[in-house]
């Protein structure tokens, strides 16, 4: 009984096949284009229907406040350090320093990101997840790097040559009205050519994004699989008040 | 004496008729067979349209109205295959707060055929990428992602075959080097192998053992590369045979029309990317017919 099934299954299977085989299909026209989705095609009412309690809960909980900023808090308030970059360098060091000293027992000495970097400006009033998604919207990790001598070097010249107020935090830097380099401090001291330096910055640009080249004659890299807007988030969430404010961590003397 | 047993067996001669039915619904077809082959990649989590004031693409994409339209297609063309080529994950707090599992739903419900992985889908790591298996109706098509000594052991498969109207079509996937972009605790033990060596073995497999009218690739190589460090789909195209479309990813790319390359034996080659985030959509479309006219003659309408 079963082999005569089995007989049935084998003779089906070889008749479909045989039909398929006879089958000579040639393609004779392509034609390929791209479908623009756009604001005047309809809406799939089950697909809206489903996404919507996602979407609300999601915004529920973006929207809520974490913190509140009694003043803006933005990158372009200052010519060489900025409240908002500030802001974003001290996050890193403050929020990355437990992560790090727990994996290797030592902390940051400083932390340098790029200007370019910071997507929006923090206003005045509650601040929200959705604010560091704003700020931060690129899915960028905080990574360690291991850097010495002439590295550091290139990447304070770096700084001062472009002009721009790259975010750092634990570096005190001074350039003179020629804007040439006058001297640079790591937390405080005098820096020393043949330390190593713990140095944080992203993953974008310790691959020599913006670049920043000297991010990759480093001797070590250590990943945290830290994102830098989750490090926002946890920062919103432990202060009640959001302050920043344009310092001097990098200034011109005279 | 078997023969009238064999009829005597009313289930057995049913599931004849059934499956008679079925060989000849599919394979003997008359008039000219159309194909028509829709595609995303990258489009990284998001699932509502841009807002207004967004700089490079306002009020473009959205997963309902890429819903609506692949439905009025389908109706169309009942013929009609969906595939996603990888970066599913990562790009919107939907990614953030529930895993991807939305993501995997929604394409389930556009009834995806099957997608392959890209480095981002790697973001919560084999084991976050495992955790929302369940909730994808659809096949990860890997040929050059060795998972055999991790989690994801015998859930990828290298290729599928899809039978419409009488046409095989053959799909495979192909997935970019990982060291380097992502972090290596994500992705654990997976190998990477060759993708050039890996596409020419799934394409003769594919074109001559399957004996598939098509062979697609589904790829998260990138699109091209200046400094030429990593093989791209270009590459892909001009260093292998039997590939007839190749479905891209990873580099965002927003062609104006799929273009069209030689591959190693000089036959035409379509290489296609819808840019990201859902704002593009890929429309292929294949005519076949019986005339005997050789694959390399058809015309090209781009």
């Amino acid at each position: 009984m079963s082999l005569k099934i089995q007989h049935f299954v084998i003779f089906v299977t070889i008749v479909v096949c045989l039909s398929c085989r006879q089958e000579q299909q040639t393609v004779t026209s392509i034609t390929g284009k791209e479908l623009l989705i756009h604001e005047d095609l309809p809406a799939s009412d089950s697909i809206e229907a489903f996404v919507k309690p996602y979407r609300e809960h999601l915004n529920s909980v973006l929207d809520s406040a974490l913190a509140y900023a009694p003043r803006t808090i933005t990158r372009t308030d200052g010519e060489l350090n900025s409240s908002e970059g500030n802001l974003m360098a001290d996050i890193v060091m403050q929020e990355t320093n437990p992560i790090v000293i727990a994996r290797t027992g030592r902390e940051i000495d400083f932390v340098m990101l790029n200007h370019g970097g910071i997507r929006s400006l923090i206003s005045e009033g509650d601040v929200t997840a959705r604010t560091a998604y704003e700020v931060m919207p690129f899915e960028n990790t905080i990574v360690i790097l291991g850097m010495k001598g002439k590295a550091v070097r290139d990447l304070v010249e770096y700084l001062v040559k472009s002009g721009e107020p790259h975010p750092i935090s634990g570096l005190q830097v001074r350039i003179g009205k020629d804007r040439k380099l006058r001297s640079f401090q790591v937390q405080g001291m005098p820096f020393d050519e043949n330390k190593m330096y713990f140095v944080a910055t992203s993953d974008y640009l310790a691959k020599g994004g913006d670049y920043m080249d000297f991010f990759k004659s480093r001797d070590t890299l250590i990943n945290t699989g830290y994102y830098l807007r989750n490090a926002m988030i946890d920062h919103f969430k432990k202060v009640d008040t959001l302050r920043a404010s344009v310092d001097d961590r990098y200034i011109r003397i005279d | 004496m078997e023969r009238r047993s064999f009829l005597k067996h009313t289930g057995a001669t049913s599931a004849f008729i059934g499956l008679g039915g079925l060989g000849l619904s599919a394979c003997s077809g008359s008039g000219p067979k159309h194909l028509t082959i829709l595609h995303t990649n990258d489009v990284h989590s998001h699932i509502d349209p841009f807002p207004e004031d967004h700089s490079a693409f306002p009020r473009k994409g959205g997963i309902a109205r890429r819903a609506a339209l692949i439905e009025e297609i389908r109706r169309e063309n009942p013929n009609t295959l969906l595939f996603d080529a990888g970066d599913i994950f990562q790009g919107t707090p939907y990614f953030n707060f529930y895993g991807g599992e939305l993501e995997f739903k929604l394409m389930s419900m556009m009834r995806y055929d099957a997608a392959t992985i890209g480095n981002h889908d790697f973001d919560n790591g084999l084991e976050g990428f495992l955790a929302q298996l369940p909730h994808a109706g659809f096949p990860f098509l890997s040929a050059n992602y060795d998972f055999k000594d991790t989690i994801l052991d015998g859930l990828v498969e290298p290729y599928k075959l899809f039978q419409l109207d009488g046409l095989k079509v053959g799909v495979f996937g192909l997935g970019i080097m990982l060291k380097g972009i992502v972090n290596d605790a994500l992705y654990g033990e997976t190998r990477y192998l060759g993708p050039i060596e890996m596409a020419q073995e799934m394409s003769d497999i594919l074109k001559k053992e399957k004996q598939c009218h098509l062979v697609v690739c589904l790829s998260h190589l990138g699109y091209e590369y200046d400094r030429g460090e990593l093989p791209s789909d270009l590459d892909l195209a001009a260093a292998t045979r039997g590939i007839d479309l190749i479905i891209g990813g990873h580099t965002h790319t927003f062609l104006d029309r799929p273009v069209v390359r030689k591959n190693k034996d000089q036959q035409d080659v379509l290489v296609n990317q819808a840019g990201c985030y859902g704002v593009n959509m890929g429309r292929i479309d294949f005519y076949f017919d019986k005339t005997g006219i050789r694959a390399d003659g058809a015309t090209i309408n781009i």
